[in-house]
Order: C-alpha cells, then structure tokens, then sequence
C-alpha cells in the first residue's frame, strides 16, 4: 500500500520543516517528504490542501480503564477516541486494576492495544507494590517487559525514605520516574483550590501548598538520587517557578500540564459543576496564566491529554462525592491550537508540545516526521470552526467541560504506521 | 451565573441559597414573615393556603430545631407533611441520591425540604426535580442556609430599624459554617453598614475578606461599638482536626462573656442558631441574659419558613385569607 499526502502544509518542530511539500509513505514507513518521488505510484492519494501535516500526536497521560473498568471504558474504546484526537502514541499510568506492577498487566495492555491497532499503547509501572508506598516492585522486570517509566500514579508516597530508596532503584536502572506532586494530608480534605471559589461554595479547598511542598521535596531528592524525573500535570505558579530555578540549575527535570488547566480555573466550577472537577484542581487565574508562561518559556514541555473517561453517574451527585476527571483525547489538539489562536504561544510551538517534545520526555522514536520513520501523522483541519460537542465523542467517557466550546482547529485525519485509522466524515 | 431559584419573572422558584437575591426579595420574605407571625399566637394555628400540597423534609443529616419549625410551618399552612431521616433508611441501602429523590418525585410531591452534609447537595436535587418542584435548602454542607439568614434578619429587624446603619460581628468558626455563608451575603444585600467576622484562622475560609467583611482575630477589637452580635456554634471535632487546642482555650480568646458584651453598643442584640454550647462559644449569663434573642430566633424560624414555603408554591398570603 503507497500512500502519498499531497498539496499540504508540514509542520515538523523536531526536523524544523514548516513548508508546503508532499508525504510518499510506503507500507508503514515515510520514504521520502518532498515536492516529488519519482516513480511513486501511490494507491491513495490524500488531498491535503489547506491542512496541517504533523507528526501524531504523543500523550504522556491517558487512561483507557482497562483492566479492571471494562464497564466504563475499554482500550479498544478509548484507542478509537486517541485516533479521533490525532494521538498515535500514548502512555498508560500504573493505577489500573490489576495495577501495572507485573510483566503480566504489561502483555494483556500491550496486546489489546495491538489487535485494536489505532495507536501505540506505552505502559508506564508501578514505583511500589500496589502502589501502597511501602515495597519496591520489580522494577527490572517491568522494564524488561516494556515499561517506559516508573510512577506511583495518583497515590503519594508518603515515607520520605520509601521514596528515596524507590529513585535510587529507578536510578540504577535508567528508569525516568513520572511524579504526580501532591502531599497527601494537605489534599485529604479538599475537592477545589483553596481560593475564593472554595470560600464562597463551602467546598472543601486544597491549597497551593499541597503541590509545592511535594514539587521541593521531590526536586530535592531528585537532586540527591540523580534519578530522571518528569512531573506530570502541574497546577500552580510556584510549582512552575520551582522546576524553573531546578533546571536552571542543571537539574535533569520535565515537566507537562494537562490542556483544560491551561483554559480553566477555579471560577468554571461555577455553580458546583462537577465536570470540572479534576485533581489537581483548577486553580486561579493567575496560576492558569502561568502555565501558559511556563510553557513559553520553556520550562513546561508537554502538553496532555490526563484523559479520564468517566460514566455518568460518576459525576452525579454533590460535587464533592463525584469522581474527578476528564475525558480529554479528542479535545487535546483543538485544545492547545486555541492557545495559538489566542496568540499565546505558536503553532510551531504548539505542535513541538504535542509531538517531539513529550516524545523526547519518554526517549521513543516518534513525534517527527522522517524519511525511513514510522507513518504516524495527525492531518488538522485549521478552518474547521467546529463546536465542541462531548455527547458526540467516541471516547466512552462524555465528562468534558467544554461543551459548547468553538474551536477551529480539528483532526481531520490520522495515520498509524502508515494506515488511516482515522478520517472525519466529510459531511 | 444564571439564578435557577427564580421563576422567569423574578418569583422565588427554590430557595437554595441568598447569593444572587435581590433586596426586595428578601424584604418581601420577610414582610410576608411578617403577617404570619401572628397565628402563633392564636387559639386555631391554621391558614388553609398550602391546603392539598405535599411536602417532604428530607433530612440526610441530624437537625432537631429546623426540622421542626420547618414542620410545624407547613401544618399551620395546611399541608401535608412527612419528615424522612434518610441518613438512616435509603442511602444506607446503597441507594443513590438521585434514586431516592426520584422515587419521593413519584409520590407527587410539590415540594422538598432538603438538609445535606454536602455543599451543593440542594443545588444538585434542584437541577434534576420535574419543573413543577420546589426544592428548599435547609443546609447543606458548609454552603448554605438562607431560611437560617432570614430569620435572624428578621430578628434584626425587629429590634433594629435600618439595616444600613448597622455594624455586625460574626463570631466563630466562619470556615465550616454554613450559617454564617447566608448571613454575610443577607446582610451584605440588605445594605449593612459593616460586616465583620472575628475568628482564629484555621476556623477562616481562605480569601474571607473577597465574601466583603472584615476580619478580625481579635475579639476585643472586633466587638467595638458593634449593633448586633451573631454568635456560631462550635462543633466539638473541631478540636480533633487540629483547628483548635480545647474548648476552653477557645472559649478564653473567643468566648461571648458578660465583660466582651460590654464593647460593643449598649443596645447591641446577640445571636445564635442554636443549639448552643454553653461555655464554649457564648456565656449563659449571656445566652439567658436581656440582650440575647435567642428565642425569638426560633419563633421567627416558623414564620420565615411559612413566608418561603407559600412563595414558593406561588400561594397568595392575601389579608383577607390570614
């Protein structure tokens, strides 16, 4: 199967490529990106004026619920969802049920994701055994398995020591360790950022401290293990400005924020709307202003999905005994490309932060587009003016604030190892 | 944000919380309260206007005071009335809120009287209740009980003529209080002059001044030539969540005593929901004393409850039928 992409605008941050040229993709590889291949007789041929081509898109945080929650969302379910948003890889946190804390959750994941066949699936395992914060899990045989990091999910480890040791490990064994920094007792009791929206809802509040105190306790001991560490999904400015001064510092640290922190705070709770209840929780509008900063500068390289598909009935009820989470693929690109119309950072920018970047964090080949590389290409439609519907998602989790949201960028087509596994109806 | 307590046409649909209410709505409720107050004291304590309506009370937390004046307030206005303590029947079977709600719903009821340990809990019933329901908020969580503001409004106004001349002082635990939440935003729509709130800070919500008072740590300071004094009730595990060292600590930096009383204004009234903890938040001889109105704040709570119930259910409190 020849697959050539004519008459469209490539984007590539990583091979520094922003120009009109065609795409010849050979079976699952690209062979050549040019103005012409001589002799290429291509089967199909993708009319790509006025598109964007770049590279699929690469999602550091993505939970497809399975196993253990098969009736909310399944890989097979969820990978649909990833091709819809232009994401061709994807990671995987430990917390699923069985949590990825033996070579056997890694295989069943790893080959569901391949018969479902829309997006590369990466796993990411348990720092400790079932993630209590106590035992180290096997680290070396996660990895042997195909882990491409080390995390303790959403669960903080709360033993300064436990943590220490579990970075030294991961240390010894070249494994980037991925942090969710929150400290356990300052989160306990809150639901919302302490901040006016918690005073004024008599919701419980979770104060800035809760992330800033595990960021500098984390950075410190990252600086003690050498461990390489990526944080995931930062709230704060102080958090930012922290891992700012570490890596100028010459630390060896990264960092992501999901996309609906970058367009949300605490005042789009509004009258307790459970959807946007996430964790951490949308803060002020200031700290939203600095991710944004963050991310100009630099210090914040990845933008993600942190997709949480939820049920309805997960967010039925008093806001404070809803689940947090958001069903985050197919908004991930339109997402960050608001952010370019918004003029806050560029489309260059914005596609180094979806593709190159977050593919560099997990040391993947993938996230650029390059003669003899894998065929996995994200097609944007940049006049699509399209209004964000969640009912319509393919995701098994319709839980979006965004409802009702314009955006004008919108995937128009994806190709996974050089096969369309995705293309909008042309309606 | 748009109002889903109010009817197209400003009427009072629900009445969930004081935020976003008008001054003339809530002068109305408390005129209204007004004309009911009366009936208590007569031999027939009856009006027929809810006559026919079914109301429920559905209390998923404890409550003895409100539960009660919030009963006795839709006999005297002829309705039908079942109190359910749900905390000890459905939920407790696994059942979720909206189930139990929906399953009530299909008893025709018209309208329900809601207490919750969670904020936003009568909001959330409000959303999902058939149109033809009127949901009140009878507490919920740490947002919300605006028929608990208006009554003590109403006990303000009876003692004190304009509103705008007044200085307040909220004492206690502001962070937890649900009371003190519809209070601050009563006041501050009546047009008080001042609001202030004197606390320690753990029992201080983050960014307390955005809710528009004044804050003060100092109870010396914040009782100076203030007109009315609304105390809070403490709850004793408080204690346990490191918020503050004893009651007694607590009664010593914060207490109501006979000798605070005296900064502020000689006239000055004092507060209280209830129920009371003698000795930790007020003083007895305070609590009993010639200026508390402790009382009548629970005698107005059956008028109050009347007022909102019947504009509520849009039943005309004409002269004629009182």
């Amino acid at each position: 199967m020849k697959t050539q992409i004519s008459n469209g605008r490539v984007i590539d941050p990583a091979s520094n490529i922003d120009s009109h040229l065609d795409l010849f993709i050979d079976e699952d590889k690209i062979v050549a990106i040019s103005d012409y291949y001589d002799g290429f007789a291509a089967d199909q041929i993708i009319d790509a004026s006025g598109l964007i081509i770049c590279p699929g898109l690469v999602d550091l945080c993505a939970r497809l619920r399975e196993p253990g929650q098969e009736h909310t969302a399944t890989i097979d379910s969820e990978t649909q969802a990833a091709a819809k948003g232009g994401i061709t890889s994807l990671c995987v946190p430990p917390n699923t049920d069985p949590i990825i804390d033996s070579p056997a959750v890694v295989e069943l994941i790893e080959d569901r994701a391949k018969k479902a066949g829309r997006t590369m699936v990466y796993t990411i395992g348990a720092l400790t055994q079932k993630l209590e914060g106590k035992l180290l899990s096997e680290m070396m045989a996660l990895k042997q398995a195909g882990c491409i990091g080390i995390s303790n999910g959403l669960s903080p480890i709360k033993n300064s020591l436990v943590l220490r040791r579990a970075m030294e490990y991961a240390a010894t064994l070249d494994f980037t360790l991925f942090i969710n920094a929150t400290d356990p007792w300052l989160q306990a009791q809150g639901c919302v950022h302490e901040g006016m929206v918690s005073t004024r809802l008599g919701l419980g509040g979770i104060a800035e401290a809760a992330e800033t105190i595990a960021v500098s306790r984390d950075l410190l001991l990252i600086e003690q293990t050498g461990v390489r560490a990526h944080f995931h999904n930062l709230s704060t400015a102080k958090a930012v400005a922290m891992i700012q001064q570490a890596q100028q510092h010459g630390l060896n640290v990264t960092a992501d924020v999901s996309a609906h922190h970058l367009h949300l705070s605490e005042h789009d709770i509004g009258n307790y709307d459970s959807l946007s209840h996430v964790m951490p929780p949308l803060r002020s509008t200031r700290d939203r202003d600095q991710l944004q900063q963050g991310l100009r500068d630099g210090v914040i390289s990845a933008i993600c999905s942190n997709h949480q598909p939820l049920d309805n009935d997960a967010k039925q009820g008093p806001f404070a005994q809803t689940k947090p989470g958001i069903s985050g693929l197919e908004t991930l690109l339109s997402l960050t490309m608001k952010l370019v119309d918004d003029g806050e950072i560029s489309l260059k920018q914005a596609v180094a932060n979806l593709t190159c970047n977050p593919a560099t964090i997990l040391n993947i080949d993938a996230g650029q587009l390059k003669v003899g590389g894998s065929a996995d290409i994200c097609i944007i439609n940049p006049a699509a003016h399209n209004e964000c519907q969640p009912q319509q998602f393919v995701s098994s989790g319709k839980n979006s604030p965004f409802t009702g949201w314009l955006f004008n960028h919108e995937v128009s087509h994806t190709l996974f190892n050089g096969k369309l596994v995705y293309q909008k109806d042309s309606d | 944000m748009t109002n889903n307590q109010l009817t197209e046409n400003g009427q009072l649909r629900h009445f969930l919380t004081i935020e976003g209410l008008k001054r003339p709505l809530l002068t109305e409720i408390m005129d209204r309260a007004e004309q009911f107050s009366s009936i208590g004291n007569r031999q027939v304590k009856k009006v027929p206007l809810l006559r026919g309506k079914t109301i429920m009370n559905l209390f998923f937390e404890n409550s003895t005071r409100t539960r009660t004046t919030f009963e006795l307030a839709a006999k005297r206005l002829s309705a039908d009335v079942i109190s359910l303590n749900i905390s000890t029947s459905a939920t407790s079977k696994g059942e979720s809120l909206l189930d139990t709600l929906h399953n009530l719903e299909a008893m025709h009821t018209d309208m329900f009287v809601v207490r919750h340990n969670q904020s936003g809990a009568a909001e959330f019933i409000a959303q999902h209740v058939a149109p033809h329901v009127s949901v009140i908020n009878a507490g919920d969580g740490c947002h919300a009980h605006p028929t608990q503001a208006m009554l003590d409004m109403f006990t303000i106004r009876r003692h004190k003529q304009h509103f705008p001349d007044l200085r307040v002082a909220i004492i206690g635990d502001i962070l937890h209080s649900r009371v003190a939440r519809s209070q601050i935003q009563a006041l501050s729509t009546l047009g008080v002059g001042e609001i202030r709130v004197i606390g320690p800070k753990t029992l201080l919500p983050a960014d307390c001044q955005t809710l528009g008072v004044h804050v003060y740590h100092d109870l010396d300071e914040g009782l100076r030539d203030v007109d009315v004094i609304m105390t809070l009730r403490l709850q004793n595990e408080r204690m346990q969540g490191a918020l503050l060292p004893s009651a007694r600590e607590y009664f010593q930096c914060f207490g109501l005593t006979e000798e605070k009383l005296k900064l502020a204004k000689a006239d000055a009234i004092v507060l209280h929901p209830g129920p009371i903890n003698r000795g930790v938040e007020i003083a007895s001889t305070v609590a009993d004393g010639p200026q508390s109105v402790i009382l009548e704040q629970v005698t107005h709570g059956i008028a109050i409850r009347m007022a909102v119930m019947t504009m509520a259910l849009g039943s005309q409190a004409e002269e004629g039928v009182l």
